[in-house]
């Protein structure tokens, strides 16, 4: 296996002729800057200019999509129930419904991107996958956000670090496809056998003739053509690759630097209102009585209604407020007095929570999760035995653009204008919600100012839906900042009662642990709050046993980032350590001989754990982060290793503690295999991200609730990492040849840890209480 | 009616304001200038930098009343009017800056503002001027990274034409 070392890379020389970059002024500014971000840019340090074109009206519709004519291939892999004659190949040079890649005579080529960009990457690396097996000439090919449409393109949420995994076969597919119709318009038109033809950037050429001809010039020959069965299609090698394994920048980057109108906010329409949707703070409560009538006398304001939500749940009750601005709708909402009837929320209570699940560390749970070997009689026969109680606190996804979405009702159908992670959803909800069937339901997909899972709800959407029914125009719903932080799905709190045992021989002989969690329904654990029996290190010891509690809750809790994991890993990962230190073993050799020799756990699944790549990904990280030199005192490094979503993550964090708990994070060393790695500045990214997103949440973040009502309103009092303390980072890929998985999440868990693991190498400390200002540290 | 100087450019808002509206909501609502963010209307995130006279503000927490005739700045403007990029903006692509973007405009719109007080500065008056911007994402360093590359293009910019290879 090879390592692949990334880094932001060196600056491209500049010349005096540099910056390559033309931008038009005043009006044409937006539209040249769209033509710059769609010809996209390499960022490897080739010095690659972008090149900016001024277009003509005519020209602008056709390069994006609105003029007819060209190659139209749907994704329509058969699996998803899509055939060629459905599409419409046989007949047409334009194939319906919407398709992926499309081909114009002017050798214009279109890619669809399908999903969700929300700052993971996907619109620029989906598009890399099939302009990869297309063989397409990146620096000239136009990228558009599809429209919500899962049954043109599968599902089209983004979640679960599942958009590579569950696309990069389909995609691919759809690349290979067009390119081999094209190949075989070509050798129809030159009488020669396909297979003499080959393709290069957007050309086939025919090898022994020297013949050539663009993908346009061929495009409505090839339209003509049968869709060959995707499954058949020849897929390159990897070692063929001119696209895939690039550092390619993100191919809205143009768009955001200049400021374009790209998310959901940004949206405006000819005569749009501004909605703002009061809720209750204990989350579910009804209005008992509002000052409505006089909140709508105020100048700006439209309308006001109180209530009672979706019966089906997606929107809450509250009072909606119409207005003509953002800002009218705002000052009406601070003017707005309601009394609240308390709902089941209103019994929430944090620090009831705390002291009820502090008083079951003792026992085992109701739910036993997993048994394995003789637990009693491993501890009795053990050398050390070690008792931890940790907690975790709630936390708030806070994407910095606040839940929002703009609905109007026209022609008999709705139109909807997202950032959303989960629109297919939103789009199905929404058809329900108004009696519309979904072909009624258009839904915009925009680019979404943060998601770390907060938005694979779609509450914002049922609210739009539900205020749109109301107001005989556009409007936009706007949440303040404030009904996000106290009206989110939270990540769970968690609790671990650990009890580990060490044998004489310096081994991990036993293990229990008894999980306090949450419960909405008194039956299974919220969103995030289970535990699995597969979790590292059960499945690898010989005596077990995990148990677990479920306490009440009415607050709505969500994935976050990692669900599970980004609290079990800090639970997890810091008691082997406590158990290590136990054994008064290094901790690198420990986690090594835990992992044993390399096999699946469970067998027969390439998502499942690999001792092998964990092995690797811990040695890796140890090996780059100088594993074991002396550093001065109050200063140390700490490692922790975490499998999920399919990858396999080790970091290992160098901190220094001052005398009064003041902590700095100076470098936090990345290692992974997630298989092959498609864009190396995305991924990179993703990991320094990760990394961030995991400190900062250790350090300083929580949510609390009495009665339940969120006391954190704001950044000033959740307050996450800025500038000054974050950390350098550093990413190290190995490129096996698995196929390949996501790296939105599992970079973040094995963060806390490393970090917490590493304070206790400093300082002694042990901290098991999230946030580590719980813990008097500052940063 | 409300007159600003935005981006060079003379602008009127005939609607009737709220005396107590802030420059954000102007821009975005009513000048159509929607690349400064909301963010959290309060000053802690800085997704709403603007520059009023040269000096990063919060455009959240600015009366848009308060700043008539003065020099507003946002991010639709930075390029300036010539042929390129501002060499931030360039700095942003090369080095991918980005992750959702969301907060990227006030970031940039900041670190302008750095570069015109200190043409090089150091990563101390990086983290310093930079401390009121939040990236939920995460791209703290590069956005370093492309501050110290922005100072590179600038002064490849100054340089005279044909002195590609010029010691001075």
């Amino acid at each position: 296996m090879a390592t692949v070392e990334r880094s932001i890379p060196d600056a491209p020389a500049v010349s005096d002729s540099a910056p390559g970059i033309s931008v038009l002024p005043g009006d044409e500014l937006a539209r040249s800057a769209l033509v710059s971000a769609q010809a996209g840019g390499w960022c490897d340090g080739s010095g690659v200019p972008l090149r900016l074109v001024s277009l003509s009206r005519r020209e602008f519709l056709r390069y994006t999509g609105l003029a007819g004519g060209g190659l139209m291939l749907a994704l329509a892999p058969r699996a998803r129930g899509l055939r060629a004659a459905e599409v419409g190949a046989q007949d047409s040079p334009v194939f319906t419904p919407n398709p992926l890649v499309r081909i114009a005579a002017d050798d214009s080529v279109l890619i669809y991107a399908k999903g969700p960009e929300i700052g993971q990457g996907i619109k620029t690396a989906f598009p890399m996958i099939v302009a990869e097996e297309l063989d397409a000439d990146w620096s000239r090919l136009r990228i558009e956000q599809a429209l919500i449409k899962p049954e043109v393109y599968g599902p089209q949420g983004a979640g679960d670090s599942r958009s590579i995994p569950n696309n990069w076969d389909p995609l691919r597919r759809a690349g290979a496809v067009a390119r081999l119709m094209l190949m075989t318009a070509a050798a129809k038109q030159w009488g020669v056998p396909v297979q003499e033809c080959s393709t290069s950037a957007g050309v086939v050429t025919h090898d022994s003739s020297g013949r050539r001809a663009s993908y346009g010039a061929l495009a409505e020959l090839a339209a003509a053509l049968p869709v060959p069965d995707p499954n058949g299609v020849p897929l390159k090698q990897r070692k063929d690759y001119r696209i895939l394994g690039r550092r390619v920048g993100g191919i809205d980057n143009a768009k955001v630097v200049t400021g374009q109108p790209l998310f959901g906010i940004d949206q405006r329409l000819p005569g749009m209102l501004y909605a703002v949707y009061e809720k209750s703070p204990a989350y579910g409560g009804s209005v008992a009585e509002a000052n409505i009538d006089e909140v709508r006398k105020r100048a700006g304001v439209k309308d006001v209604f109180i209530t009672d939500g979706d019966p089906r749940g997606d929107a809450p009750p509250g009072v909606v407020i119409v207005a003509n601005s953002t800002w009218a709708a705002f000052g009406a909402k601070r003017a707005l007095q309601v009394r609240w009837n308390a709902s089941r929320a209103s019994a929430d209570s944090w620090s009831a929570a705390q002291q009820k699940a502090r008083t079951l560390a003792a026992e085992r749970g109701p739910r036993t999760i997993l048994e394995a070997g003789e637990v009693t009689t491993a501890f009795a026969a053990a050398k050390h035995t070690v008792d931890a109680f940790y907690t975790y606190p709630f936390l708030s996804h806070a994407p910095l653009e606040p839940q929002n979405t703009t609905a109007w009702i026209h022609d008999g159908g709705i139109e909807m204008w997202t950032p959303s992670q989960m629109a297919d959803q939103g789009r199905a909800t929404v058809g329900q919600m108004l009696s519309l069937p979904v072909s009624k339901v258009t839904v915009h997909q925009t680019r979404v100012g943060g998601g770390f899972g907060r938005r694979l709800m779609i509450d914002y959407m049922a609210e739009a839906a539900l205020v749109a029914q109301k107001v005989q125009a556009p409007v936009q719903l706007m949440w303040t900042r404030e009904d996000d932080m106290t009206h989110d799905y939270y990540r769970v709190a968690g609790f671990h009662a650990f009890k580990g045992a060490i044998d004489s021989r310096g081994k991990l002989s036993a293990w229990q642990d008894h999980f306090v969690s949450f419960s909405a329904d008194g039956q299974r654990p919220v969103a995030g709050g289970g535990l699995s029996g597969e979790e590292f290190p059960a499945p690898l010891l010989p005596n077990v046993h995990i148990s677990q509690t479920l306490l009440p809750l009415g607050t709505r809790c969500g994935p976050w980032r990692a669900p599970g994991s980004n609290g079990v890993a800090f639970a997890l990962q810091s008691f082997l350590h406590e158990l290590s230190v136990a054994a008064k073993r290094d901790h690198l050799e420990f986690l090594l001989e835990i992992m044993g020799e390399p096999r699946w756990l469970p067998p027969q699944n390439d998502r499942a754990l690999n001792t092998g790549r964990a092995a690797a990904v811990i040695r890796l990280a140890a090996d780059k982060a100088g594993w074991g030199r002396k550093l001065p005192p109050g200063r140390a490094l700490g490692l922790a290793f975490y499998f999920s979503h399919a990858g396999h993550f080790a970091e290992v964090a160098e901190v220094s503690v001052t005398r009064d708990k003041k902590l700095t994070v100076h470098r936090v060393t990345v290692a992974a295999d997630i298989g092959p790695v498609l864009n190396p500045s995305g991924a990179e990214h993703q990991c320094q991200g990760a990394v961030v997103d995991g400190l900062s949440t250790m350090l300083a973040l929580e949510i609390t609730m009495e009665q339940g009502r969120v006391k954190q309103q704001n950044f000033g009092d959740y307050r996450p990492l800025r500038m000054p303390n974050a950390p350098v980072v550093d990413v190290h890929f190995i490129e096996s040849d698995f196929p390949p998985t996501g790296v939105g999440e599992p970079a973040l868990p094995p963060l806390a840890p490393a970090v917490c693991n590493a304070i206790y190498a400093a300082t002694g400390h042990r901290v098991r209480t999230l946030p580590l200002t719980r813990e008097g540290y500052s940063v | 009616m409300l007159r600003l100087r935005v981006n060079g450019q003379e602008r009127v808002v005939e609607e009737e304001l709220d005396s107590a509206t802030p420059l954000l909501w102007v821009l975005r609502d009513h000048l159509g200038l929607v690349g400064s963010k909301y963010g959290c209307g309060a000053g802690f995130c800085g997704a709403c930098t603007v520059q009023v006279n040269g000096t990063p503000m919060r455009s959240c927490s600015v009366l848009a009343t308060a700043v008539g005739g003065m020099e507003i700045v946002t991010i639709e403007g930075l390029a300036g009017s010539d042929e390129h990029l501002h060499p931030l903006q360039q700095a942003w692509i090369e080095i991918d800056v980005p992750q959702c973007g969301y907060c990227q405009a006030g970031q940039l719109m900041s670190a302008a503002a750095l570069l015109r007080q200190k043409p090089n500065p150091s990563d101390a008056d990086i983290d310093a001027a930079m401390s009121g911007n939040l990236c939920r994402c995460g791209t703290y360093q590069r956005i370093r990274a492309a501050i110290h590359r922005a100072v590179e293009i600038m002064t490849a910019r100054l340089r005279p034409a044909g002195g590609a290879n010029g010691d001075g």
